[in-house]
């Protein structure tokens, strides 16, 4: 019985022993980039503000939902950075530096939960597409070709519109919307591998359909797959913020950066000689969103040198 | 399959691919009761006293695919529902708004066309130096860049700093002249229309505002041609004809513009299908920040106002437009390049 387990455990980490090679190319490969450490920098900056959010911004004590940001009064007109509030109050007296802190935690959230969702969903989806090929093949693949004939935000905007708005509408909106880039990835690959030498090997002593998917296809599969989903973190994150601004995903006062730049619409011309004066109001949520999405993306165009046949290994 | 046979077949798959998108538009309808999508047919208040009559004439509780016959046909018609946001049929608005878009499109796709390409040309051709990376580095910015934020900047520096390109679409004095008996729309773009009526100031006041969302757009998705622009034009750098031609002692200049450029822009007619998607994108989020009232600013006012027919109206509309781009773009390319085939 516990030898039996072993053996298992032994075969599993060979079945990841693909997985494991490029990554550790991958990481050769970042370290040889100024510009992806720069993204790698800054996404763990990030990770970093997220973990410390309850210690670097504390909620007010009794404070019911954290991800509310408190108020500081009820006038509408904005006030500066003053000690008490680093980086001043938005419209409504909200603060803006509690906001883009616990925005952070937003963020991951969005961008985590709707990538992990789009993998699941494709990997299911394009990996029995491919395996299967036939009647099932064509239904999944006229599918995803339906679900690319709406640019993302449009398809986006109308499924938060049923679900009814909120940042949970706009996860499974975004997941709905993502997912046939990914099964198509992922059956592509499955297609390819399933002609190999090895997948007859494992026909022939008998092992299910299930199991040739999950310990064969996938770990050789997986892989330019995962990548792109961590490329897709950054966009993602960026369509969420698009939607909260037009009002769409998170409601007034939570700690979303994009929702914060849209309660900042009234002050973005200032007043009569002195243009600038709201200038944090959507500056500052907005110098965080881009960073966060350009770390991402600087990490994202690494993998994607390091993904391309025709230029890596040189 | 040679180049006829392939755009021939196509064509035919055009219709099944538009059924399918009615079907996901008429799928996203079904999250909303009998009773919300009857609402959708109500003009008046007083009309909601008869809303079981409005659910029976429209056949809102009949079996799936009876309902969606019967709003296909109505689609098929032209019937879209009424758009409450702005208070009139949804065919009718995207009718009215489809003007001011396309005037804002249509002088950005040139500026993100032309960028683009000198900015990957240049990068390509200085790669792995300082300017290689320099613009390489501006490219991820602007695409990291957060379309509804850079709109803002640019309003807050141009509009609320300088004073000069307001929002809008017209300033209200200009608005009174094209409303005038006297002034023809022909063509309800504004800067076309002042031509033809030889009202210069119209013109100049519609340049005014159109300047800063076409830059804002050109802002955010300049990055996508010249990435394309550049690799494909390392690879054309890197063929035997580049050497060949160096050989001959042609100069740099006709190397790059000549030889490895022409070839290079071939790949680019395969992006138009994603500029298109941006260009959409684009224009929602632009046209709401600078006030501009056209599709995308009907459109995200309409889903804040949880105006349905409105949103899925402009969803259908802008599926169709994209998927003829494609189709457009796919049977060009097998024109250009004649090593694909499908």
């Amino acid at each position: 019985m516990e030898a039996e387990t072993i053996r298992e455990r032994k075969g599993f980490r060979k079945s990841l022993e693909p997985t494991l090679k490029e990554l550790k190319f991958t990481l050769k490969r970042v370290k040889q980039s100024p510009l992806s450490i720069a993204g790698l920098v800054i996404v763990i900056f990030f990770v970093v503000i997220a973990v410390l959010s309850p210690y670097i911004a504390p909620s007010p004590a009794g404070w019911r939902d954290r991800y509310m940001i408190p108020r500081d009064g009820f006038t509408p007109t904005p006030r500066p950075p003053s000690p008490q509030h680093p980086f001043g109050t938005t419209q409504g007296q909200y603060d803006i530096y509690y906001g883009c802190i616990w925005g952070t935690r937003t963020a991951f959230r969005v961008g985590l939960t709707v990538v992990t969702g789009i993998l699941i969903v494709g990997v299911i989806l394009g990996s029995i597409s491919g395996y299967y090929g036939g009647v099932i093949d064509e239904i999944i693949m006229r599918t995803t070709d339906i679900f690319y004939a709406i640019p993302g935000l449009v398809l986006a905007m109308a499924l938060v519109v049923a679900f009814g708005p909120s940042i949970d509408s706009v996860i499974r909106a975004l997941v709905i919307v993502g997912w046939p880039t990914y099964a198509r990835m992922i059956r592509a690959e499955t297609m390819r591998i399933r002609n190999e030498d090895f997948i007859e090997a494992a026909k022939a002593i008998g092992a299910s359909d299930f199991r040739i998917i999950a310990r064969h296809i996938l770990p050789n599969a997986i892989y330019p797959v995962l990548i792109m989903a961590s490329m897709d973190t950054g966009s993602m994150v960026l369509t969420a913020a698009a939607l909260s601004f037009l009002g769409l995903g998170a409601p007034v006062g939570y700690a979303d950066w994009g929702q914060m730049i849209a309660m900042s619409r009234n002050w973005i011309i200032g007043m009569p000689g002195h243009p600038y004066i709201y200038w944090y109001t959507f500056i500052i949520p907005g110098v965080f969103i881009f960073v966060f999405v350009l770390g991402w993306n600087l990490l994202g165009d690494a993998f994607r040198d390091i993904l391309d046949p025709m230029i890596r290994r040189r | 399959m040679g180049v006829k046979e392939y755009t021939i077949r196509r064509i035919i798959l055009l219709p099944i691919v538009l059924i399918g998108v009615t079907l996901l538009i008429f799928a996203i309808m079904q999250f909303f009761s009998p009773v919300e999508r009857a609402s959708l047919y109500v003009r008046n208040p007083r009309e909601f006293e008869h809303i079981d009559a409005i659910i029976k004439k429209h056949h809102l509780n009949d079996p799936l695919p009876i309902q969606y016959i019967n709003w296909l046909s109505g689609v098929l018609r032209g019937n879209l529902g009424w758009s409450k946001s702005v208070n009139m049929p949804v065919s009718q608005a995207i009718l009215t708004f489809f003007p001011a878009t396309f005037e804002l499109v249509i002088f950005s796709i040139p500026l993100i066309i032309i960028i683009g390409i000198l900015l990957g040309i240049i990068s390509a051709v200085y790669r792995d130096t300082i300017v290689d990376h320099t613009t390489r580095s501006l490219a991820i910015m602007g695409w990291s860049l957060p379309t509804f934020w850079s709109a803002i900047i640019l309003l807050s520096i141009f509009y609320g700093g300088l004073g000069i390109f307001p929002p809008g679409r017209l300033s209200p004095a200009m608005e009174a002249v094209i409303h005038s008996p006297s002034f023809m729309r022909y063509t309800g773009l504004n800067i076309v229309d002042g031509i033809l009526n030889g009202r210069w100031d119209v013109v100049a006041d519609a340049f005014s505002h159109i300047i800063l969302p076409d830059l804002n757009l050109t802002l955010v998705i300049v990055a996508l041609p010249m990435r394309i622009m550049r690799s494909s034009m390392l690879e054309a750098l890197g063929k035997e004809y580049i050497i060949a031609a160096r050989a001959k002692g042609l100069s740099n200049r006709v190397v790059i513009y000549k030889h490895a450029m022409r070839n290079a822009l071939i790949p680019l007619v395969t992006i138009a299908g994603t500029l298109t998607a941006g260009l959409i994108t684009g224009v929602v989020i632009t046209e709401t920040v600078f006030d501009y009232h056209g599709l995308g600013y009907w459109a995200a006012n309409a889903a804040t106002q949880l105006d349905i027919p409105a949103v899925l109206g402009f969803a259908l509309f802008v599926g169709i437009i994209y998927v003829l781009t494609n189709l457009t773009v796919d049977i060009l390319y097998a024109y250009i390049d004649p090593r694909i085939r499908y």
